[in-house]
């Protein structure tokens, strides 16, 4: 009896834990379903069609836009563009943002004043820095063309966004920009996180500041590098804001990225059917780039 | 004795040699300042400039004259429309996503149940999927019910998107609070919705006011969403300000420089203000990462 008793109490708990999680966790189910997992799966269901995107009758072509996408040289084009800027993007800002949080670490709160300057950029939007930096790099009246003009003596233009090679290696400037000071507060908070025992400790051991951040401290700080790189994968993967407002992916579509060449598809041309394949062929690509980064790096941490 | 002296050579050399490479990591620093601040300069100085004043001065002198005339004109064409615009949508969205946000954080880090590791791995997950795979179906979402133009219809995707990241912080920031606090409530006859709201809602104040500068940035910042769900001037928020003035001011660069300014200045502000926040707001990210 008391045992039985005990039983149906126990239930009686768990059904009502039950009941309350549910109610807790509701809203937030119901708007990630309506906003993020409805658009994606629909995102697949529209690239199945030919459709503008207005009016009301869509056609089901089946594959059709899929095997165009597979073949389509701009498509491909954008995605090589994501990968160089990923690369660079790795290669520049996280190294960089390191570097920074290293000096602000070490020099502790009488550098106030650089962490304050530094971080800035990362205030500006996106939209902003692609209006300022147009307009800061133009040809006339720019700050690099006047620089290059007082320098030379006479009148020198350098024409950074208007011209095929130079554009795309301009924008990874820029995001570089951007970006730094993300990861460089990233990386102060990662510093902040090591214990202080453990530095007091490298002292009294008799190890130098440079000795205790080589040997200490960045090993200490992996995870958060891991976490860096992932995040500056998938965010230079689905770049989008910067490059539509400063280039819309010209010239002569040396700086498209995949995000824009969709974006432009979808709302310029209004071929939303096939702009709904480009947009599923970047999520594939982006999840399987992050999902194949993610285990080589645990095959790393084993070794 | 000589021993000492030796160790005192060393010691000396040491202090040298930091001393040369502080100077030298002061140097590279000032550079670093100098190419942060450069567009700033440049933003600043052009925007109380007459409008050909610009190329006639070049970039490195300063305005002759201060001409202040640019910032009364993008007041007079509705700038703080659009300012107050965006406070509206980002202030509606972030009281929705910390509430929607603390209320999912509380099961996935304080109840057992069969379903919460899943729930929460699904959260997770969501926090890498890309935007703008879903910007064609939210716009047609958003024609459908009505919502397009108008500022009701940012909303939504603003939460939606902000909450995987929000549950994810949050919940690590709920299991640090001890267990025993609930417990003791509980055996003074508080059930789980009191105590949500008497106690574990004002413990994660630190947690929620990170997550609000953090997601307010981005907020206030959005511009892909807005552009493509909004059309009409009078419903465009602060982003989508340049576009606009750009349009109508094509040749006039200084006028942009001000908008610029304009647009950039309450997020310099509020950093300067709650600069300690933001990096612990970050730290709390970067424990689990």
């Amino acid at each position: 009896m008391g045992k039985e008793n005990k039983i149906s109490l126990a239930q009686a708990k768990a059904k009502s834990t039950a009941r309350a999680a549910t109610v807790f966790l509701i809203p937030a189910l119901l708007l990630i379903t309506i906003f993020i997992i409805y658009p994606v799966i629909d995102t697949f269901v529209i690239s199945g069609y030919k459709w503008n995107g207005i009016s009301s009758d869509r056609f089901f072509v089946g594959l059709e836009n899929w095997k165009t996408l597979i073949h389509d040289e701009m498509f491909w084009k954008s995605f090589k563009h994501n990968l160089i800027v990923m690369v660079f993007s790795i290669l520049l800002q996280i190294p960089l943002g390191m570097l920074l949080a290293t000096f602000l670490d070490a020099g502790g709160k009488k550098f106030n004043i650089f962490k304050v300057i530094w971080f800035l950029p990362y205030l500006m939007s996106s939209v902003a820095i692609a209006f300022l930096f147009n307009y800061a790099l133009a040809t006339n009246g720019g700050i690099i063309s006047s620089l290059a003009t007082i320098i030379q003596g006479k009148r020198t233009t350098i024409d950074l966004l208007g011209t095929a090679p130079n554009a795309l290696y301009t924008v990874i400037g820029v995001m570089a920009w951007q970006f730094t000071p993300f990861y460089m507060v990233y990386f102060i908070a990662g510093y902040g996180n090591i214990d202080t025992s453990i530095y007091e400790a490298a002292v009294l051991d008799g190890a130098t500041r440079w000795q205790y951040i080589k040997h200490i401290a960045i090993p200490l700080l992996g995870p958060i590098f891991k976490t860096a790189c992932t995040m500056s994968l998938i965010g230079s993967l689905k770049y989008f804001d910067m490059i539509w407002n400063m280039t819309q992916g010209g010239p002569a579509g040396s700086t498209e990225l995949m995000a824009t060449y969709m974006y432009k598809l979808s709302f310029q041309q209004f071929n939303m059917g096939y702009g709904s394949t480009v947009a599923a062929g970047m999520f594939i690509l982006i999840t399987a780039i992050a999902l194949i980064f993610n285990k080589v790096f645990k095959v790393k941490e084993v070794d | 004795m000589a021993k000492e002296n030796i160790k005192d050579a060393d010691y000396r050399k040491a202090k040298v040699k930091s001393k040369i490479a502080w100077a030298i990591a002061i140097f590279f620093a000032c550079v670093m300042l100098i190419i942060t601040l450069t567009p700033f300069f440049f933003m600043i100085m052009n925007s109380f400039r007459k409008q050909f004043d610009m190329l006639q001065q070049g970039v490195f002198h300063l305005p002759d004259p201060w001409f202040f005339e640019n910032f009364v004109t993008v007041v007079e064409k509705g700038f703080f429309g659009y300012f107050l615009r965006s406070v509206i949508v980002v202030g509606v969205s972030l009281i929705l996503m910390l509430i929607i946000s603390s209320f999912a954080a509380y099961p996935l880090s304080r109840m057992r149940f069969k379903l919460n590791p899943w729930i929460y791995a699904m959260i997770v997950a969501m926090m890498s999927v890309p935007m703008h795979v879903t910007l064609i179906p939210i716009f047609k979402l958003t024609t459908a019910v009505g919502f397009y133009d108008s500022l009701k219809a940012l909303i939504g995707p603003y939460v939606a998107f902000s909450l995987p990241m929000s549950i994810f912080i949050l919940t690590a920031f709920m299991k640090t609070i001890p267990k025993e606090i609930e417990e003791s409530a509980e055996i003074d006859g508080c059930n789980r919705y009191q105590s949500f709201f008497f106690l574990i809602l004002p413990l994660s104040k630190s947690g929620l006011s990170t997550l609000a500068i953090y997601n307010g940035v981005s907020m206030w910042n959005e511009f892909a969403f807005a552009n493509t769900l909004i059309i009409s001037p009078e419903n465009k928020t602060l982003p989508l300000v340049l576009g606009q003035f750009k349009g109508e001011h094509a040749m006039n660069i200084p006028m942009i420089m001000a908008v610029l300014t304009l647009s950039v200045l309450p997020m310099i502000i509020l950093f300067i203000v709650f600069q300690d926040k933001l990096v612990k707001g970050m730290m709390s990210g970067a424990v689990k990462g």
